[in-house]
C-alpha cells in the first residue's frame, strides 16, 4: 500500500514540478519567475523526503537540507535585487 | 510495520503530494502575482508538513529512532516562508504590479460637505415650508 501512496506521491510531485517550471517560463513579470524558482525548491525538498521514505534512506534529509537553506538565501538575494538595485550594500 | 501504520503513512504520504500539487496548481492558474503569493504557501507548509511528518514517522517504525532532520526540514521552511514571501511583495509593490482587487475607495468628504438634516425647520427643509 505505501509503494502505491509513494508512486501517486511521485506523479503529483513531477505534475508540481511540470506546473511551476511552465510558471517559471511564462511569468510575466520578474517577480512571477522568482515566486516559481521559490516553487521549485520547496518542490525539490518533497521530492527528496519522498525519495528518502522510499529507498530507506537517511542520507537525503542532508540534501533537502542543503537545497531548503540555498533555496532560501537565493530568493532573499534575488528579492533584494529587486528592491534595492544590489544585494549587498 | 502493522496495517494501521501503513494506512496511516500512506494517508500522510498521498496528502502531502496532493497539497504540493494544489500549491503549484494555484501558482500557475491564478491570475495576479499577489493571489499567486498564496498558492505554494500551502505546498511549503502542509505538503512538505505532511511528507516531513510521514518520513519522521516511517524512520521511527523501521528501527532507526526518531531522526532530526526531518525537524530541522520542517522548521527551517516554517521560518523561511514567511520571510521570502514578504520579501516578494515587497519587491512586487516597488515595481508597481498590478492587482485585480479594486483600488480602495476614496477618503470621505471633508465633514462641511455632508447635508446635516436641517434641526431648525421641522418638516425637513425650506422648500416645504409653504405648502
Amino acid at each position: 500500500m505505501l509503494s502505491t501512496a509513494l508512486t501517486i506521491a511521485f506523479a503529483l510531485v513531477g505534475a508540481a514540478f511540470t506546473l511551476s517550471f511552465l510558471r517559471l517560463l511564462k511569468g510575466p513579470d520578474a517577480t512571477d519567475r522568482i515566486l516559481a524558482l521559490d516553487t521549485l525548491y520547496i518542490n525539490a525538498v518533497a521530492l527528496l523526503v519522498l525519495l528518502g521514505i522510499q529507498l530507506d534512506s537517511p542520507l537525503y534529509f542532508e540534501a533537502a537540507l542543503l537545497i531548503a537553506l540555498m533555496g532560501f538565501v537565493g530568493t532573499v538575494a534575488l528579492a533584494k535585487f529587486l528592491l534595492r538595485g544590489d544585494i549587498i550594500e | 510495520m502493522s496495517l494501521a501504520s501503513e494506512i496511516l503513512l500512506s494517508l500522510l504520504v498521498v496528502s502531502g503530494g496532493v497539497f504540493t500539487f494544489i500549491g503549484s496548481l494555484g501558482l500557475w492558474r491564478l491570475r495576479d502575482f499577489y493571489t499567486r503569493l498564496h498558492g505554494p504557501t500551502k505546498a511549503t507548509t502542509l505538503g512538505v508538513g505532511c511528507l516531513l511528518i510521514a518520513s519522521s514517522i516511517h524512520s521511527g517504525l523501521s528501527g532507526d529512532g526518531l531522526s532530526v532532520h526531518e525537524i530541522l526540514v520542517s522548521l527551517f521552511l516554517f521560518i523561511t516562508a514567511p520571510v521570502s514571501a514578504h520579501l516578494l511583495a515587497k519587491a512586487a509593490l516597488h515595481r508597481r504590479l498590478e492587482s485585480l482587487a479594486a483600488l480602495p475607495h476614496d477618503p470621505a468628504p471633508p465633514p462641511t460637505h455632508v447635508a446635516l438634516p436641517d434641526r431648525a425647520s421641522p418638516c425637513g427643509g425650506p422648500l416645504r415650508d409653504g405648502t
